[in-house]
């Protein structure tokens, strides 16, 4: 993976100090605090509802032991014994002080990381696809590429303080596993009829209060010239985005307003001025960032292993564990494995400071002390030897981590909501945890299959809500929370934006409102198809029809405990859902 | 008044012309001296201002850059109004003025100018400052030099780093 040189460490050096400089005059006063805010944000600290909450990057979702171990560190030392994945590949720690975030920011450095624009109306971290440098669908990595940008747009001053936040998704495999639809800026690297490289752009997709699926803007941009090119886009939004109205800044507005044709006649005025400049890639460049992308020392190993396939023969729960959590690999003889961290009891997300250092050992153990963070909030050991999966499962199993579930209904995508955030309606968490309890029954859920749950707490969307094949969104009516359902949401190669089925429902009835969207689908589902697929096919009156024909019980016990916004009184101190408590 | 102009703190004799509630671009009347006005007026009055020396015009972030194509080479001092600090367009219209449009002269950020932005406005071609009025301008200059090596390429430096410099390279 990518490792500093002295210039790397000087800017984030350099960064830190600039920032310990502002936390000193916001604590002494000399900032107000709404001159504070946005460089706290553009540092990665949010004030949420208990304490700071802290996002540090980790690019394109790749990390290694050592930087597990500090989040561990980090944990320990500075905040509750815990951290929490996020669906953009970051970590998040929730109890942070204001007077700690330098210091933290400076243990973090020394593992080559940093919390730089993580937050802010600025180009946060570049995400993609977990399996990059090792998915057999891969056409090109996309891994320098997404560092390069990285580089380019970390503390770009023309673009500190665009109209709205601006997240780029990255991906160079056939099956799109980084959501390109759904960012500002969506890359997809590509090989053109002569064999050269450049990338599909999309532009203008996201979720938030108007989702929008992205539009390619160019088929082909040669990758000498993706900076450039993307740097023209960048600064017409920059010009020409809203700033009159938070909900219409993000660039998706713009792109509807002007049209893409006219969106893409400025972004090539602009681009022929920087065409072929200075910041034009080089091939020195690009050889040097790929260097740090080689292949680990891979051995010459058969395409399978005689004890992992008399185990999936003889033992059921492995065998659950193979066909869900570990995926196919370029290399013959090895596997990717994901380690869930779905399970029922635990927050979507979720990991403790002893687990994390467990999780680091996995990785220098089983795959070359390297992991990844996925968009689903689970992880990733890129590079293990087939004839390591068995001993792997048994100590992933120890660890809580081998939950069969990965794509299945309780592989569920969760933002922190109203537990932690300020801008929640509803209690997130708290609801995937009584769904994941209530289909907790693993045969149940092999049977359902493949299917994507999104709870969103609101109409941000961090969990996607809308690209959920069941999304979930919290919404308030006069101060009480309610859960608004919609079905036909997709991501990857044929995303589409889900369709409400009609009123809200309280917290309590929502197990029931997944279990009856589940009997439509059980009793109209064609052999192997897909929940997606079924909806798809048969409409979406089927469900709705269903859902709503006979009243649904509210039932309480899963409501827990009755809950009032921000600004009406906190519920309780602290969330009873954290592993602390 | 003071300013930051070319790294240092100096005293500042233009003045900022800003449209009262009653003023139009057409009607204002431009006081003789040093003044640096709205891009509006000068574009409403250019026939009776075109002769004056003493004359400096600033854009508001709204403003169009090319809409000086014309007269740049005319003005010493150009200005560009940050409204609220958190207002980003006034960078794209500082780099448009110098990359685009070649301008050489003064350029100068006014409004809410605050030290912790002053880095990137350097970056994208401002040389002069005119911090918010209720902040110390000598701990202002200090925002300047908060970094030394930058990634991208703007209008202070030509290149971005990776034609700048030799980098590290990968091991093992």
């Amino acid at each position: 993976m990518y490792r500093y040189d002295q210039y790397d460490h000087r800017i984030v050096a350099e960064r830190i100090a600039q920032f310990r400089d502002q936390v000193s005059r916001r604590l002494s006063g000399e900032l107000k605090e709404e001159e504070f805010r946005v460089l706290r944000l553009q540092n990665g600290l949010y004030m949420q509802i208990h304490a700071y909450m802290l996002r540090i990057a980790i690019p394109y979702g790749l990390m290694n032991a050592a930087q597990m171990r500090m989040f561990a560190h980090i944990a320990r030392k500075y905040d509750r014994d815990y951290g929490h994945f996020t669906t953009r590949q970051n970590i998040q720690f929730n109890w942070i002080r204001l007077q700690d975030a330098p210091e933290i920011l400076n243990e973090l450095a020394t593992v080559e990381m940093h919390a730089i624009q993580t937050s802010g109306s600025c180009i946060r971290t570049v995400t993609s696809d977990e399996f990059a440098g090792v998915a057999q669908d891969e056409i090109v990595d996309p891994r320098p590429y997404a560092e390069i940008l990285r580089q380019w747009s970390a503390l770009h001053p023309e673009f500190a303080l665009l109209p709205r936040k601006f997240k780029f998704a990255i991906t160079g495999a056939a099956n799109d596993r980084a959501a390109t639809a759904v960012h500002d800026i969506g890359l997809t690297v590509v090989k053109n009829a002569q064999g050269e490289i450049g990338f599909r752009v999309l532009v203008g997709g996201g979720l938030g209060r108007t989702p929008v699926i992205g539009t390619e803007i160019s088929d082909f941009v040669p990758w000498q010239h993706i900076i450039t090119y993307v740097e023209s886009i960048v600064r017409v939004y920059n010009q020409y985005g809203r700033r009159d109205n938070l909900y219409k800044a993000r660039i998706k507005i713009l792109v509807k307003a002007l049209g893409i044709d006219e969106f893409r006649r400025e972004v090539e005025a602009d681009w022929q001025f920087t065409k072929g400049g200075p910041s034009t890639i080089t091939v020195e460049e690009l050889n040097r960032v790929s260097a740090y992308f080689v292949a680990p020392a891979y051995q010459d190993l058969p395409a399978s292993d005689a004890n992992v396939d008399a185990k999936v023969r003889d033992n059921k729960a492995f065998a659950n564990w193979m066909q869900r959590n570990v995926k196919p690999h370029k290399v013959q003889g090895y596997a990717s494995v994901v380690l869930s961290l779905k399970r029922a009891g635990v927050a979507p997300g979720d990991v403790t400071a002893e687990q994390m250092d467990a999780i680091a050992r996995l990785a220098e153990r089983y795959s070359f002390g390297e992991l990844r963070v996925t968009h689903m909030q689970n992880l990733v050991l890129a590079d293990v030897k087939q004839s390591d999966l068995a001993e792997l499962w048994l100590e992933a199993k120890a660890l809580g981590f081998a939950t069969p579930n990965i794509g299945l209904l309780s592989d569920i995508i969760c933002c922190p909501g109203g537990d932690f955030c300020s801008l929640a309606n509803a209690r997130s968490i708290p609801l995937a945890k009584a769904v994941a309890e209530c289909f907790d029954d693993i045969d149940f859920l092999h049977d359902i299959g493949e299917i994507e749950l999104n709870i969103s707490g609101c109409v941000n969307a961090c969990a996607h809500h809308h690209i959920g094949h069941i999304g979930i969104l919290g919404v308030d009516k006069e101060g009480h929370e309610w859960y608004q359902v919609s079905i036909g949401g997709s991501q990857g190669n044929a995303s589409s934006i889900g369709k409400i089925i009609g009123h809200s429902f309280t917290f309590g009835q929502i197990p029931e409102v997944v279990a009856r969207l589940l009997q439509v689908y059980v009793n109209e589902r064609y052999d192997d198809e897909r929940f997606i697929d079924t909806v798809r096919r048969v409409g979406f009156k089927p469900f709705k029809t269903y859902v709503y024909a006979t009243s649904i019980e509210d039932d309480k016990a899963w409501s827990g405990t009755e809950y009032e916004l921000l600004g009406k009184g906190v519920p309780y101190d602290t969330p009873y859902y954290s592993p602390r408590f | 008044m003071m300013i930051i102009k070319n790294k240092a703190i100096v005293e500042d004799d233009w003045n900022v012309l800003r449209l009262a509630g009653n003023d139009t671009p057409q009607s204002v009347v431009v006081l003789p001296g040093k003044v640096i006005v709205p891009l509006n007026v000068w574009l409403a009055q250019r026939d009776a201002l075109q002769d004056r020396t003493d004359l400096g015009v600033w854009l508001a972030s709204s403003d169009r850059p090319e809409a000086l194509q014309q007269d740049i080479a005319r003005f010493g001092v150009i200005a560009v109004d940050f409204p609220k600090f958190a207002d980003g367009r006034g960078y794209t219209i500082a780099y448009l003025l110098r990359e685009r449009l070649g301008y050489k002269g003064e350029l100068r950020a006014i409004g809410d100018v605050l030290r912790d932005q002053m880095f990137y406005m350097q970056r994208v071609g401002f040389d002069a400052f005119a911090p918010r009025t209720d902040k110390d301008i000598n701990q202002a200059l200090k925002g300047l030099s908060d970094f030394s090596v930058t990634y991208q390429a703007s209008n202070d430096e030509k290149l971005p780093l990776f034609r700048r410099v030799s980098r590290g390279v990968a091991n093992g």
